[in-house]
């Protein structure tokens, strides 16, 4: 086991520097630069001189393989440099923002399991029935949905409820506080965004409930104990719902990984200053060491909840055994 | 105590602030109390520093924090040529030819750490301004180019000496992003003032998290008597549009400060009738059609030509402004202004014409003659809605009526202005800003890039050059708005080095409680909230 | 001879058996069939269909509500809905199908080729698939369309490169599985040389997964360009597409003309509906496992 672990970390090297390699080369055919960006953003005169000296203030006129070099050790020692555009350290602007978004994360994961999980349940159990249409029919409905335009509907309906029901509209704060400031404040920020999320999450985790749960009740185990005469709740709980939970927490985690992209567009609609919209500002101002950072941040992430998710599998799962 | 200097650029005067919903009387006494919360319509800026900065995103964020020397007239803003004291005592009158301007400065004015504010401070301010140096990054140094010293004789007193008289440098000094900052600061780490805010404005800065808000409170010991109004303010960055609309109609901010399209207006007029009130004004700012002169066939005139041609101008300026954040048609020069061309004026340039349909013919056959029927081309744009991609849209219409197939590319802040530096689009969708209206200077735009480094259009023009100098210096306002119509003319129509588009109108919808704020035309001016007051 | 003409008929009426049976069974995945069908024929009869140009600006009917002589209603600049929603299939389904064929395509070969020759060129592989799937595939996306600009085929390139790894890694696991078969064996004993083994006897075995995985990939394509058009840098004007139409509604006129931001989302959400009820259906009906109920 521990040798297993070790493994996967190991093979998780390549994968980071190839992502690091990646993201340096992908980031640095962007025609154009952060300079450029911040001097001609608005339409202010672009002299020479004055983008020779932002270059060299943020260090863009030492040659590739050096920053390559600066970067890939910095991230070796864990030293990630200043972002471009603030000129603050990484760090500080990531964990800024880290907050909102894994709070997001976090309750977008809790609603979408609490839903999915009953519901794919019930959807299998009474396959083909109208109720398992119903459940399999909103279920996709919130994958088709494109996420922004959800977000975007859903605060023009608070407003207009609320318009009708108290005279006068309201809206959560754009102004985000910190869940031990306004616990109430702070969560009827986070909702409407965590359900946004939640709702495409759980689609996702619904159907492979439902499928894992079809499968499992055509085992030759389940069939016996139906033949033996167990009650069919025992038979689900005891049995089917634990088994098909397996393929159900992969998805968990690898969705948990893919939120990053979610964030990116609900973080927008919702005015929230996360990690998606750092992302996307950092891409846009053209700031490598932040976009470095954050590209690194969410390999690390995504390589990490693999490796959980797998040994969780086997946990759950004591027939696989670790080569 | 404040001194007006008007008639500075031939007099001109404007009335394009007009309020579509009721304006509060003026009469009305100020209420003193209350946080003002507005939105900063952008993601957070690269940092505080106004000297560095271009973007309204540093100014909004920070302008309530500082002092300036001179400032547009908050109570006339709209006005491009009524300049107030900030923290001079008098306008004053040049002397030696125009070339010396002699300020004195307030007494008794304080930092908000309470050190006094003394002329030395204004004085090195200006001198890092005008001629920063080494290793210190100016954004206005271009601008300043008039100025060759400033000197400091005495505690009170901060002189500008300048290289020629001109008319163009008052406006220049009352650029807003001109921050009187600390000498001993600005001295010992230039770089200070990209991350902390130190200044002697109406607030005091409170906190700031990037790209969340900013917030101020109140300067107890601010110099202008009774003001600010406000107890401080909170500005929300809020870079999308639709989370601004919604936050306005659910009185989580009041406002903002740039503009809004009048979708937006619209709607929070419908669902908050008199709730609101709707300040517009025409803006100084316009997007240009650029043909790249070095591509073919936009080297041939008559390409050039049969594309302004294709333009209903007349036409499109109304319905636009429906749907855009454009409103009049105009020429090189501000609309407004008395050096802008008169709509008959207008009319004999080329893409002004009252009959489209003529025009449209003629555009067919200048392509037929330069061979170029059925051209397809690309058209560069920068990733920003409102108006550009509305501008877009619009032209590429126009121009399938000609036979064009046009498509477009748009890309990012960088990689545009990489295209347009690099000259690698065919023609692009540029824009022209300025904060003061200040036409002579505005105009240069259109000049090569040799003469004018923000020119994208690929051309070298000798005799463009010359006009626009004759334009320049040309003393008596009636000629020389016959020379600017002879620039305009050979820019516009004889070389159609650009086509020009409907400039912009601001509109800027607010919560009716927010009193005492005027609009002017520039998202740049009047920001630093000292004579807002909230009536709640 | 006279067997094979024999056969015929009898097989197409096998067919049509499989279809009936297919949508008695499915029937959710019928109805999803024949919203990707009608879609399909919106796409390629455009011309016909639209009752306006797409891209003509009408200044006279700007956000009309719906009615009589535009159906759907008009946008910002006059332009029918009907007709901006009729062409913009046109693009969806290019941008679906392209992204998710070349996609698809290119994930078959690497994963094919990686369970098959196994050893380093496995490894190497797998580490780069594991690189692109941990990539945030909407910053990969903006990154490609900063580089390249906007345009159909970028956005496409730019959707189409995060799939890639997606469908390599269950190919893969599914030709491995196939692999060890006693056949394949026997075939490379015999001395078949590896390509034959592969696109006899591999391919045709990760068919199945590999199907399935192509209309879900349609949908995710149609979705990511509405992504990339939420942050301005999907497909642009004069283009018709729904992603592009959504922005531009749903920010601007979701409440004032809402007619504008909700028929390009619903032209979106039943599209990529009718594909995944399709793939769903498709699964149940190809899984062997599925079929014995």
């Amino acid at each position: 086991m521990h040798r297993y672990i070790l493994n996967r970390l190991l093979l998780s090297i390549p994968t980071l520097i190839g992502a690091a390699a990646l993201v340096f080369l992908l980031m640095r055919l962007i025609p154009g630069d952060i300079c450029m960006v911040r001097l001609g953003g608005s339409g202010g005169t672009v002299s020479a001189s004055a983008l020779a000296a932002c270059h060299a203030q943020i260090g863009l006129e030492r040659s590739l393989p050096l920053q390559f070099l600066d970067f890939i050790g910095g991230f070796a020692i864990g030293d990630f440099g200043t972002s471009m555009w603030s000129g603050k350290p990484v760090v500080q602007e990531i964990a800024s923002r880290l907050p909102v978004s894994l709070e997001i994360a976090l309750l977008a994961t809790i609603v979408a399991v609490a839903i999915a999980i009953p519901l794919g349940t019930i959807s299998a159990l009474k396959q083909n029935s109208w109720l398992d249409h119903v459940v399999r029919t909103v279920a996709i409905a919130g994958i088709a949905t494109p996420s922004f335009w959800l977000g975007i509907l859903s605060i023009l309906i608070v407003l207009d409820v609320s318009h009708y029901l108290l005279g006068s509209p309201w809206m959560p704060s754009i102004d985000y506080v910190p869940l031990w400031d306004d616990p109430w404040g702070n969560l009827s920020i986070v909702i409407l965004p965590a359900i946004t999320i939640g709702y495409r999450y759980s689609a996702v985790t619904m159907r492979m409930t439902r499928s894992a749960m079809l499968e499992v009740l055509r085992e030759d185990y389940i069939r016996t104990a139906r033949a033996k005469g167990l009650v069919e709740q025992l038979i689900i709980n005891r049995h089917a719902l634990k088994n098909a939970m397996l393929p159900v927490v992969t998805l968990i985690g690898m969705e948990f990984a893919f939120l990053i992209g979610g964030l990116v567009v609900t973080e927008q609609v919702f005015n929230l200053n996360g990690i998606g919209r750092l992302f996307v500002l950092a891409v846009q101002n053209q700031d490598y060491t932040l976009t470095q950072a954050l590209v690194m941040l969410t390999v690390a992430v995504f390589v990490v909840t693999n490796l959980v998710v797998d040994v969780l599998y086997a946990w759950l799962d004591p027939r696989i055994r670790f080569g | 105590m404040k001194t007006h200097l008007r008639g500075l650029a031939a007099g001109l005067s404007m009335a394009v602030a007009a309020a579509l919903a009721a304006t509060p009387a003026s009469a009305q006494t100020p209420k003193r109390g209350g946080t003002l919360t507005y939105m900063i319509p952008a993601d957070a800026p690269p940092s505080l520093d106004g000297h560095k900065e271009n973007t309204f995103a540093t100014l909004h964020a920070t302008a309530p924090f500082y002092s300036t020397l001179i400032a547009i007239n908050p109570e006339n803003p709209s006005s491009s040529t009524d300049f107030v004291c900030d923290l001079c005592t008098e306008m004053p009158k040049p002397t030696d030819d125009g070339k010396t301007y002699t300020f004195k400065i307030r007494k008794g004015v304080k930092f908000h750490d309470g050190t006094p504010l003394t002329a030395a401070d204004v004085a090195r301010t200006w001198q890092y301004i005008v001629n920063p140096p080494k290793g210190v990054s100016s954004a206005r140094e271009a601008y300043m180019v008039m100025v060759d010293k400033v000197e400091n004789p005495d505690d009170e007193t901060v002189v500008f000496k300048l290289k020629f008289a001109t008319s163009a440098f008052v406006p220049a000094l009352a650029d807003p992003f001109a921050y009187i900052y600390k000498k001993d600061i600005l001295e010992k780490d230039p770089a200070w003032y990209e991350k902390n805010v130190l200044g002697s404005g109406p607030f005091k800065f409170s906190s700031y998290e990037i790209g969340q808000s900013i917030k101020g409170v109140r300067n107890p010991d601010y110099y202008h008597e009774g003001q600010p109004y406000l107890d401080g303010f909170n500005a929300i960055f809020a870079a999308k549009q639709s989370v601004r609309v919604d936050a306005i109609r659910a009185d989580r901010a009041a406002t903002e400060f740039r503009g809004m399209p009048p979708s937006a207006r619209d709607e929070l007029v419908k669902e908050l009738g008199d709730k609101v009130t709707v300040q517009t004004s025409d803006w100084n700012c316009v997007n240009l059609l650029t043909p790249n002169q070095k591509k073919k066939p936009f080297d041939d005139v008559r390409v050039r030509r049969a594309l302004a041609l294709a333009i209903d101008q007349w036409k499109g300026a109304p319905a636009l402004s429906k749907i855009a954040t454009v409103h009049t048609v105009g020429g090189l020069v501000f609309p407004g202004s008395p050096l802008a061309a008169t709509k008959e004026e207008l009319t004999k340039m080329a893409g002004f014409g009252t009959d489209i349909e003529k025009a449209r013919a003629e555009a067919r056959k200048l392509l037929k003659e330069a061979g170029a029927e059925g051209l397809k081309f690309e058209l560069m744009n920068r990733n920003v809605d409102q108006p550009y991609k509305f501008i877009a849209t619009w032209a590429i219409d126009e121009w399938s009526k000609i036979g064009l197939k046009v498509t477009q590319r748009v890309l990012p802040t960088g990689p545009f202005y990489e295209g347009l530096r690099a000259g690698t689009f065919e023609v692009a969708v540029e824009f022209n800003c300025q904060n003061l209206v200040n036409p002579l200077l505005d105009v240069a735009k259109v000049l090569p890039r040799s003469v004018y480094p923000e020119n994208y259009g690929g051309y070298e023009d000798p005799k463009l050059i010359e006009l626009y100098n004759a334009m320049l210096r040309e003393p008596d306002p009636a000629r020389q708005r016959e020379k600017m119509r002879a620039f305009e003319t050979y820019a516009l129509d004889t070389q159609v080095d650009t086509i020009m588009t409907p400039w912009w109108s601001r509109i800027i919808v607010h919560r009716s409680y927010m009193k005492g704020w005027k609009i002017s035309p520039s998202h740049y001016l009047n920001l630093n909230l000292a004579n807002v007051w909230l009536d709640k | 001879m006279t067997a094979v003409t024999d056969d015929l008929p009898v097989r197409r009426r096998s067919w049509l058996a499989a279809s009936l049976r297919f949508a008695r069974r499915q029937p959710l995945g019928t109805f999803g069939l024949v919203i990707v069908v009608i879609a399909a024929i919106a796409g390629l009869s455009a011309e016909w269909i639209a009752p306006y140009s797409p891209t003509a600006n009408d200044f006279a009917a700007m956000t009309e509500p719906p009615s009589a002589a535009h159906w759907l209603g008009t946008d910002q600049f006059g332009r029918d809905l009907l007709s901006r929603i009729v062409y913009g299939a046109r693009t969806a389904l290019i941008i679906g199908f392209v992204s998710a064929f070349v996609g698809g395509f290119l994930g078959l070969v690497l994963g094919v080729a990686s369970a098959y020759f196994g050893g380093w060129i496995d490894d190497v592989l797998q580490r780069v698939m594991d690189i692109l799937m941990a990539f945030p595939l909407i910053i990969m996306a903006l990154a490609v369309v900063a580089i390249f600009g906007t345009g159909v085929q970028n956005v496409i390139a730019a959707i189409t490169v995060p799939l890639v790894p997606r469908c390599a890694r269950v190919v893969r696991s599914s030709a491995l599985s196939i692999r060890e078969v006693p056949y394949i064996d026997a075939a490379r004993t015999s001395g078949f040389s590896h390509a034959r083994i592969i696109l006899r006897h591999m391919v045709p075995n990760v068919v199945a997964p590999f199907l399935i995985m192509l209309t879900a990939f349609v949908g995710q394509a149609i979705l990511a360009e509405a992504s990339l058009s939420y942050l301005g840098l999907g497909v642009q004007e004069p283009t018709p597409a729904w992603g592009l139409m959504l922005q531009g509604g749903a920010e601007e006129y979701a409440s004032t003309a809402p007619w504008i931001a909700i028929f390009p989302g619903l032209a979106i959400a039943l599209t990529v509906f009718g594909f995944s009820l399709f793939g769903d259906a498709l699964r149940d009906a190809i899984d062997p496992k599925m079929r014995e109920r």
